[in-house]
């Protein structure tokens, strides 16, 4: 209540004013016609003007004065003034005009005045349309303040029905559009009637300058009266190819409170249910090819939300956990990722991100908007271009694999407007050579894990150099590496049983003695280099202490291969004495049968001691 | 011929190939260390179930508590957090955090946190708390292996760190998002007995160190460390009593135990408990009488006279018993040594918390443990425990000693409370690991050396004269190899089985974060209830900041974490009366529930109800702890008031006291007028399957401030008293 009398008080001291002003201001610009459309279907109240100018003085203009009453300017989110030339269908509109606020000397404290400076200096008799697009936050007041769950929403808007200016009027005319047709109450003036869900006022001709009729409008609004209280927007760069956009938001319903109980039965009762004033869905319109997209608060993932996506958008209707009634508040965070090639441009050697500014969701107002675009490590030459006033600043922010931080321009703006998502544009420069800088960060770390290890394995930590235990590993050490020569030697040693052997089947096959000697030659002496090499091994094996045990083991092995040795060369012998002879081949099998045998028994026991030395 | 043509072609092929080859023994440490990894990897894997299924979030009760702290000890310093006092909870009386928790499970994730920090990589703490679990759940793997190694071979080492990787007992406490204190407390008390038993092998003080270190570590994470300061005692005493007394068990011993209780006291929650408290006497009983065995030893090198020496000794034991047994008794007479707790009490005899402690006993998981959880949680290690244990009494050692007393004591535990199972979990693994891995060795090595015989025994042919000697070997062969192989089979089947229901288990049982329901619709597609984020969420976002919350004990963790809200009773049910009072104040009439209400502040009542949706562990299940407990302070409350015919009812047969009292009425407000169910009359109870007994439900005091979508939570307004004037 007490907002409301306070703006009560407010138009009574504006009408007060209003006739105090006597003294004609300012230049002799005669509106013709001036309509006025206010929709108010929304939370927003957006009010478009077109204004018919006529310079009807003397002198020509350059400058247009456009006022509010201060109530409204206070909350006026966002103004645009426009100008279109030709008529009917040839109209067109050009460029937006530049607003600035004025502060005329001698002019009452309730009014605001902007002045527009127009395209060219209007020249006498010459007339000018202008088209003014202004959207104003908080000016439909709840009332009551306070509704139950079974109440509906109900909210005023105050106005003129005269349109406030420092000119003269010749026509104008004012239609508000509501929600729906159900209408409390509203100012009936002259020539004022309902048409629908639309009430009009007007045309009323030739007013005087300020001219004032306030009215006030009481009708019911469905419309979700989401807030955020504050929005904080990171729209992080990365040139691996993502943008990824986090938003937190402070929602609040700033209708009006809900007092008394909140009752789930009436809330969910099936064919009426109650309740009307809460909404519970938000609509967030992204941009198209938009993925990965999450919805999440302080303590962890929200279920309720669903995605429609086509080529032209992404539509994310998101549920927060509980529906709000007036007053109440949640937060939550949305992200979602979008492919770096749709919004980074290039323009004279330095790179663009062209973003659009505001939140993606439908119809919300956002009083305090925070954007952070954090570009990627290595930035330079950072500037930014807005279509409108904001404050800037910078920041660093550490994310993965950071050294130096990345820097962050940090954009501000309060009372922000869905008119507001305009693209921005952040310039910067930026070497692709940066980007190889955090893969060669991990390998340096893997490559830096891995070099304690090789030094462990590599290295020598024992303290004591001469300790006993310190010396027996180190022979121990020796006694395995000799072992394994012994090993290898005899391996090779078995291979050439296998030559022999192969050479024996040849001869069976193609019956080429020659060859097969040659082979067997080649083996001998193949087999005693071998025997050669294994001697010093042998001997020093036998001296150490801590072999004692294996020693015997080493030279069981290499008595049972020499002795597999022999009997190979005697078979082989055998065999190719048998060909010589041209003995048939049972002859000739027969006759190394038990050399056969016994060949396979040796061959068994030395692969059982090798297997036996193997394990040590 | 074929059969001599064929073997030398194998042999040169063969041959080839070992030139290649890497030595038997780098490849069986190659083997290892990469199956050791997979193993790494995979317990750490199968504990992501709730992650995928659910989110990265934190589950069940306590573990809120501990992200709160956790948060806040990553925000505000050690320091801080060491002196903290919490006002939001036990309201008015407030709660010393420093002082009453085992930090060293947020000590652990923070530095976890900072070090990732350090690194660069810039992860949100919740992450860690989430991933700490199955974390060290990798790392308990590898220390399985090492202490299996230590106590049979390399191989139960391996079998050892696979079994525990995925087993059930296990997991129910370490999947992602379990960030409690049995998380990291399962390492550190399999890593103290592992070096523990380490230094009694060796005689080393540095592994002795090792394993004060361990302990300590175990004590800042979590109570069960009395597990291990009366364990190793009574280990040490049956070494004692079998002979085994050695030098090395004299040092693990006391450098392990004084170490160890030193660095214990720096815990704020345990303080001087190591010296005054009676659960951790028998450590020091035993400490003393290794004094005397030592003392003794000596006399006996010096005196060189058994006779002289049988005199002393019995002189010498008789007075150490006695001046032990007086230093006790006055101790314990004069206050200095404190009794046997509860808790203490109620695991030694299983009955006791029933009827002395309500508190204790209306916790579901410290119910005694039924046979279908034993089986649910261990599958086959059950039965293969009892043959490791023969297998581990067939070569006793000081290290097979231990494993078998820790099986043994902790699973006699496990059965008391479904809880111990847990601490039950590593020994019944280590011990199944040596039955599995002992059988498969022998089982393979018998099939190994037959692979040979063969051979020989074919190509010695008929005439040969040692053939006879390997005649009888030969024909028992194929039935060995075969009996052999099957067995084998069967090991590997029930290997694979007990892997199958491991993953099913985890995956079914163990997963459900519990504080997010998922159902099954009509039609096959997942439901979910997120009913308790929604109440805590909206009691954050639309409550005033200082707000005060009344409800059962069970969700004050979770209203102080997600909710942001001061609560009167939490988890910590530490103040036995503050909690009878809630009991009281639920279990009353409306109007003498409020002047309680007012006197403790409270703004808002929260109540869990499982009536719409077949929820059944909801407050009016748990009702009766609440009458039972607010009527062991406050004997105004009778149980017998609530009951018909010792029956509990909520419908129109239900006693009048329950039907008015304000729990009753709290569940139930405008209940009576919703259609649950279609076909049954308004106002039937799903969770109870029954019509209730009240549906004109007026609230004086009280109102509905909010409830869920699902109405599983209904949060209501203390209306502030009418005015007079």
């Amino acid at each position: 209540m007490k907002k409301n009398s306070s703006v009560v008080v407010d138009l009574l001291l504006l009408l007060l004013a209003i006739t105090v002003l006597a003294t004609p201001a300012f230049s002799d610009l005669v509106l013709s016609k001036v309509e006025r459309r206010i929709d108010v279907t929304s939370q927003i109240a957006r009010v478009t003007k077109t204004l018919k100018v006529v310079n009807s003085g003397s002198e020509s203009v350059s400058e247009f004065t456009l006022t509010f009453p201060k109530f409204l300017s206070n909350n006026l989110a966002y103004l645009s003034v426009s100008h279109s030339e030709g008529k009917g269908k040839a109209k067109r509109s050009l460029a937006n005009l530049s607003v600035k606020e004025a502060h005329p000397k001698g002019m009452p404290d309730l009014i605001s005045f902007y002045s527009v400076s127009l395209p060219k200096p209007l020249s006498k008799g010459d007339t000018l349309t202008l088209e003014v697009v202004a959207a104003f936050t908080n000016v439909l007041q709840p009332f009551p303040e306070k509704i139950t769950q079974r109440d509906i929403h109900l909210v005023m808007l105050q106005e003129s029905a005269q349109y406030l200016s420092p000119y003269v009027v010749e026509s104008q005319s004012l239609s508000i559009k509501l929600p729906n047709a159900r209408i409390e109450s509203y100012t009936k003036l002259e020539n004022s009637k309902v048409q629908g869900s639309e009430i009009k006022y007007g045309p009323y001709k030739n007013l005087a300058q300020y001219s004032y009729a306030p009215i006030v409008v009481h009708f019911e609004s469905k419309a979700a009266f989401a807030v955020a209280e504050r929005l904080v927007r990171e729209i992080e760069v990365s040139h691996w190819g993502n943008v990824q956009v986090t938003e937190h938001y402070n929602l609040v319903h700033r209708g009006a409170q809900l007092k008394g109980e909140f009752s789930r039965l009436e809330y969910q009762d099936r064919p009426n249910p109650q309740g009307v004033s809460a909404f519970r869905h938000l609509l967030a319109r992204l941009p198209p090819r938009a993925h990965s997209i999450y919805y999440r608060d302080d303590i962890g993932n929200i279920s309720t939300s669903q995605m429609q996506s086509d080529s032209k958008k992404t539509e994310l209707l998101i549920e927060p956990r509980f529906p709000l009634f007036g007053g109440w508040k949640t937060f939550f965070t949305i992200g979602y990722g979008l492919p770096l090639s749709d919004f980074l441009f290039a323009s004279e050697g330095k790179r663009f991100l062209d973003i659009s500014f505001g939140s993606p969701m439908i119809d919300l107002v956002t009083e305090k908007l925070i954007v952070q675009v954090v570009l990627p490590e290595g930035s330079k030459d950072i500037s930014v271009t807005t279509p409108f006033a904001v404050k800037q600043s910078h920041e660093i922010k550490y994310s993965h694999l950071d050294i130096a931080g990345r820097p962050v321009v940090v954009l501000e703006k309060n009372n922000v407007v869905p008119d507001h998502n305009q693209k921005i544009q952040v310039y910067y420069k930026f070497s692709n050579i940066n980007l190889l800088s955090e893969p060669l960060m991990l390998i340096t770390g893997f490559f830096v894990l891995f070099i304690p290890c090789i030094i462990y394995t590599r290295a020598d930590f024992s303290i004591s150099k001469s300790s006993a235990a310190y010396l027996a590993k180190l022979q121990w050490d020796e006694v395995l590496a000799t072992l394994q020569e012994v090993q290898n030697i005899i391996q090779k040693c078995l291979a050439a049983h296998d030559k022999l052997e192969a050479s024996l089947r040849d001869l069976s096959r193609t019956g080429d003695i020659q060859t097969c000697k040659a082979a067997r030659k080649s083996t001998d002496s193949l087999l005693k280099d071998l025997s050669k090499e294994l001697r010093p091994l042998l001997a020093s094996l036998q001296s150490f202490p801590s072999a004692s045990q294996i020693s015997p083991k080493v030279e069981e092995l290499v008595a049972k291969e020499r002795e597999l040795q022999e009997k190979l060369m005697a078979k082989h012998t055998t065999v190719v004495e048998g060909y010589e002879k041209k003995s048939s081949g049972r002859d000739i099998e027969n006759r190394i049968a038990s050399q056969q045998q016994k060949i396979i028994a040796l061959r068994q026991e030395v692969d059982d001691l090798l297997e036996f030395i193997d394990e040590i | 011929m074929a059969a001599k043509k064929a073997s030398p072609d194998l042999l040169n092929s063969s041959f080839s190939f070992k030139s290649l080859k890497l030595k038997t023994k780098q490849q069986e440490l190659l083997l290892r260390v990469s199956i050791l990894g997979l193993v790494y990897v995979l317990a750490f894997i199968a504990r992501l179930f709730s992650v995928l299924r659910y989110e990265s979030m934190i589950h069940e009760f306590d573990p809120y508590f501990n992200y709160r702290t956790t948060l806040f000890l990553t925000e505000k310093g050690f320091y801080e957090f060491w002196n903290w006092f919490d006002s939001e909870s036990w309201y008015p009386l407030g709660r010393i955090i420093g002082g009453t928790l085992y930090p060293g499970l947020m000590v652990t994730a923070a530095l976890i946190y900072w070090t990732l920090r350090f690194l660069r990589f810039f992860v949100h703490i919740r992450e860690v708390c989430v991933l700490t679990a199955p974390f060290f759940a990798s790392n308990t793997t590898l220390v399985a292996y090492f202490f299996g190694k230590e106590i049979w071979d390399t191989g139960a080492g391996l079998v050892a760190a696979a079994l525990i990787a995925i087993c059930p007992g296990y997991i129910s406490r370490s999947v992602a998002g379990s960030y409690d204190n049995e998380a990291v407390a399962i390492f550190a008390l399999l890593l103290t007995f592992y070096l523990f038993v380490k230094a009694v092998k060796t005689g080393s003080l540095s592994w002795a160190l090792g394993s004060a270190f361990g302990y300590f570590y175990m004590v800042s994470a979590w109570g069960g460390y009395v597990f291990i300061i009366n364990l190793v005692p009574l280990y040490v005493l049956v070494l004692l009593i079998t002979g085994r007394y050695s030098m090395r068990l004299y040092v693990a011993y006391n450098c392990m135990y004084i170490l160890g209780m030193l660095l214990a006291m720096q815990i704020r929650f345990v303080g001087f408990q190591h010296v005054q408290s009676g659960e951790h006497m028998a450590a020091m009983g035993v400490f003393l009488l290794m004094q005397v065995f030592y003392f003794l030893d000596w006399v006996k090198h010096q005196l060189n006279d058994t006779k002289l020496f049988q005199t002393f000794l019995r002189i010498t034991v008789t007075s150490a018993i006695l001046v032990g047994g007086i230093a006790l008794g006055v101790g314990t007479a004069s206050g200095y040594i404190s009794p046997w707790t509860g808790r203490f009490y109620s695991l030694l005899d299983p009955t006791y918390a029933k009827d002395h402690i309500p508190i204790i006993a209306s916790v579901s998981e410290h119910q005694p443990t039924a046979w279908s959880s034993f089986m649910f949680d261990y599958h086959i290690l059950l039965f293969l425990f009892p043959a490791g244990l023969y297998f581990c009494f067939k070569r006793l050692s000081d290290a097979t000693i231990f494993i078998v007393m820790y099986g043994l004591t902790s699973l006699y535990f496990a059965g008391v409370m479904v809880r111990l199972i847990l601490v039950a979990t590593p020994a019944v693994c280590l011990i199944s690991a040596i039955a599995v891995s002992a059988t498969v060795k022998n089982l393979t090595s018998l099939l190994r050396t037959k692979q040979k015989v063969p051979q020989t025994g074919s190509t010695k042919g008929v005439g040969s004269s040692k053939s006879s000697s390997k005649v009888t070997l030969d024909q028992s062969q194929p039935f060995h190899k075969n009996g052999a192989i099957a067995l084998l089979v069967g090991v590997f089947y029930l290997l694979s089985r007990y892997a199958i229901h491991c993953t099913w288990v985890t995956s079914e049982a163990y997963s459900s974060p519990s504080i997010v329901l998922a159902a099954r619709g009509a039609h096959g597609n997942r439901i979910i209830f997120d009913d308790y984020r929604e109440a805590y969420y909206w009691l954050r976002q639309n409550t005033p900041t200082d707000a005060k919350v009344m409800s059962w004990w069970d969700y004050g963790y979770q209203i102080t974490a997600m909710g942001n809200r001061t609560v009167i009773v939490d988890n910590n049910t530490w103040n036995n009366t503050h909690i009878a009072t809630v009991g009281r104040a639920m279990s009353s009439y409306e109007d003498e529930a409020y002047d309680i209400m007012r006197s403790l502040d409270v703004n808002y009542v929260l109540v869990v109800f499982g009536g719409v949706t077949g929820y059944s562990s909801d407050d009016i299940n748990k009702f009766l702890w609440m009458v039972r407990i607010g009527g062991g302070v406050y004997p105004v409350i009778k149980e017998p008031d609530y009951l018909v015919n010792g029956e509990f009812r909520v419908d129109k047969g239900a006693s009048p006291k329950m039907l008015n009292c304000l729990m009753y009425k709290l569940c139930y407000y405008r209940f009576g007028e919703l259609v649950t169910e279609y076909g049954k009359p308004t106002g039937y109870d799903r969770a109870r399957g029954v019509e209730i007994g009240n549906k004109d439900i007026k609230l004086e005091h009280l109102e509905e401030a909010y409830t869920t979508s699902n109405w599983i939570v209904r949060v209501y307004r203390v209306k502030p008293p009418t005015n007079m004037l």
